[in-house]
């Protein structure tokens, strides 16, 4: 089903979460909502979901308005942060739900319940799960059959509200792949939330960047990556670094900097700043730069520097620590950034300051 | 050789013995004594006695009035404090507040006060009973009446043990019922109720109780007419009036005897009802 969401604006009390989104969503599509709490993300998709209604804009769902129908007649699948799933109902009759409040007349039949809900099972590998309650279930466990509760109405679209928040690392990775054959398997149209732009990027066919309720980037994750629409996008990729430079002719400059390896931008010439990663910098050593090596910290696997500037400006870097230079306190280097992102002093570079966890 | 000392584990929490050896001191000397001084006193005068007095006409008129009216004051309570609960919960308006604070009233205030202003409420020339009276309906000195006091009193426990389920049941659990396609009774019946249940049949119970043992609100609207109006609290009292205190304790052990039955009932009931809870 193809979404169209255009206009949408909605505050809660004095707080503005969403300001004039404009969004279309294709047919059979794995979006992903990526940005900071609070910037309206969630609200966004519990709009679609018909748990929210905004104060102006316009829903539209294969030509049917949805801001006109209730939550219960959208057909949804929504999977929740805290799966939500039902306490005193075992996991065949959690899954089975959606199915068996239907109106006498659609309803299916108990057999074809029963079949639906073997299928996903199997589906969704918990097979041997099947009679226990919620509470005996481990957290990847609960968002396989907060899934399965959500696919087993053959929803038109489905909805998750950052599916993978409360699990670790390693369950992670796992799910998200699964998650992805499960979508190619049903090919329903799909949304979600997240916070983690690696698990966006990964998994999403497009996403979109919001932050403070509105939309700063659509793109897939090579676009949003290689050209960043705004400071705000950069550094939500983790360029944290915020380097002043003076751009000539869409290249940066700046003492001790070497910025050959970036493509040529298109902003104005004049002052700017040079948003970087500290993991996609290079150092070359150069007595002439300004940055000298302050800190030096090894993870056995990676190096952390600090530079510090003759200012007291300082940078992080982080670099593998095989095959890097050696590289020892006091020295002189060159910073040769493989990634970044240049903006003019006159760009825009984001609504809000956005506070940015490492 | 003996086999080496156990390790102690020493308790997170300090304290253990001195607050439990308090506790069960405190029960000892206000439940559990003057529960065992009735049962000794209900003893005294061996099982042919003690049948003969709790079978006689007038004792058992005043069990079946008692447990008769406790049952209906708790049906109504039931359906009433469930359906308070539920707008003191959910919906906001004004004056909400000030309805939270009333239904404590009933708890505060002194039982035989409340009997005093329902014998005037229902009396003939009463603001209720002069609408009632020429439907032919009479309260006072009647079943209704009695339990229509045990109501009143025991209202609150209902309303105030659902309460706070209500109130922190997450409202997730209604959004996914809703996504899922469920209509809103629907989702009442078998999302929200079902985790209501424990706490209700819990609240129910010591409304039951409480009804059960109610005296000071009933005597006034009751009439206490023996064989007729006359509740087992009552019939006990004036036993010990009497100093007839072996009848008075074989009347007490009854109503005791009620109260145990329904806990084990209710606690029976309520880990049925928890079922699905990890322990």
């Amino acid at each position: 089903m193809t979404i169209t969401i255009t206009g949408m604006s909605k505050s809660f009390d004095a707080t503005q979460v969403l300001r004039g989104i404009d969004l279309k969503v294709e047919d059979g599509e794995l979006l992903a909502l990526l940005g900071p709490s609070g910037s309206g993300k969630t609200t966004l998709l519990r709009i679609i979901a018909g748990l929210d209604w905004p104060d102006a804009g316009q829903l539209v769902v294969a030509g049917q308005d949805w801001l006109a129908l209730p939550a219960q007649k959208r057909r949804i699948g929504f999977v929740f942060q805290q799966y939500a799933l039902f306490p005193h109902m075992n996991v065949r009759d959690n899954i089975a739900f959606g199915l068996t409040v239907r109106p006498r007349a659609e309803r299916p039949s108990q057999a074809e319940i029963d079949a639906t809900v073997d299928n996903l099972l199997t589906l969704l590998q918990i097979d041997h799960l099947a009679q226990r309650f919620p509470s005996q279930l481990s957290g990847g466990q609960r968002q396989r059959v907060a899934l399965g509760r959500a696919l087993a109405i053959q929803p038109s679209v489905l909805l998750l509200d950052e599916p993978f928040g409360a699990l670790d690392a390693a369950i992670r990775r796992d799910l998200r792949r699964w998650l992805r054959e499960v979508h190619e398997k049903t090919g329903s149209t799909t949304i979600f939330v997240t916070h983690d732009q690696e698990e966006a990027f990964e998994l999403a066919d497009r996403v979109v960047v919001m932050g403070d309720g509105e939309i700063s980037q659509i793109g897939t994750a090579d676009e949003i990556y290689d050209h960043p629409a705004s400071a705000f996008v950069a550094q939500f990729m983790g360029a944290v670094i915020a380097l002043p430079v003076t751009l000539r002719g869409g290249r940066a400059m700046a003492p001790g900097l070497d910025a050959s390896a970036l493509p040529a931008c298109t902003e104005a010439d004049g002052p700017g700043t040079l948003y970087l990663r500290p993991d996609s910098i290079m150092l070359d050593p150069d007595p002439a730069s300004p940055w000298a090596v302050t800190r030096r910290d090894s993870t056995g696997t990676d190096l952390r520097l600090v530079l510090t500037d003759p200012q007291g400006a300082q940078i992080d870097v982080d670099l593998p620590r095989r095959g890097a230079p050696t590289i020892a306190l006091g020295d002189r280097l060159r910073l040769r950034p493989l990634w970044g992102a240049m903006f003019s002093e006159g760009a825009p570079l984001a609504a809000d300051p956005i506070q940015l966890s490492a | 050789m003996s086999a080496a000392a156990p390790i102690r584990t020493k308790r997170v929490l300090p304290g253990f013995t001195l607050s439990l050896g308090t506790t069960l001191l405190y029960m000892t000397v206000i439940v559990l004594i003057p529960v065992l001084a009735l049962i000794l006193k209900g003893a005294e005068i061996g099982p042919a006695r003690f049948w003969a007095i709790v079978s006689s006409p007038r004792a058992l008129a005043a069990f079946r009035l008692t447990i008769t009216a406790a049952l209906i004051a708790t049906a109504i309570n039931a359906v009433y404090g469930l359906l308070m609960a539920w707008v003191l919960t959910r919906y906001d308006f004004s004056g909400k507040r000030i309805l939270d604070a009333l239904m404590d009233v009933p708890f505060a205030l002194p039982t035989a006060v409340a009997g005093l202003s329902l014998t005037a409420l229902f009396s003939a020339n009463g603001w209720f009973g002069q609408v009632l009276a020429p439907l032919g309906i009479s309260i006072p000195y009647t079943l209704l009446g009695v339990a229509i006091a045990m109501s009143f009193t025991s209202i609150p426990f209902v309303v105030r043990t659902v309460q706070p389920v209500l109130e922190d049941l997450d409202p997730a659990y209604e959004q996914a019922a809703r996504t899922l396609g469920a209509s809103e009774f629907t989702i009442f019946r078998r999302v929200v109720f079902p985790q209501i249940l424990p706490a209700y049949l819990a609240g129910c119970t010591i409304a039951l109780a409480r009804s059960l043992g109610e005296f000071g609100a009933i005597v006034f609207i009751a009439g206490n007419l023996p064989l007729k109006t006359e509740i087992a609290a009552l019939l006990a009292f004036i036993r010990l009036e009497e100093y007839d205190y072996q009848g008075a304790a074989a009347i007490a052990l009854v109503l005791l005897f009620f109260a145990l039955i329904l806990l084990l009932v209710s606690n029976r009931l309520q880990a049925w009802a928890l079922r699905y809870k990890e322990r």
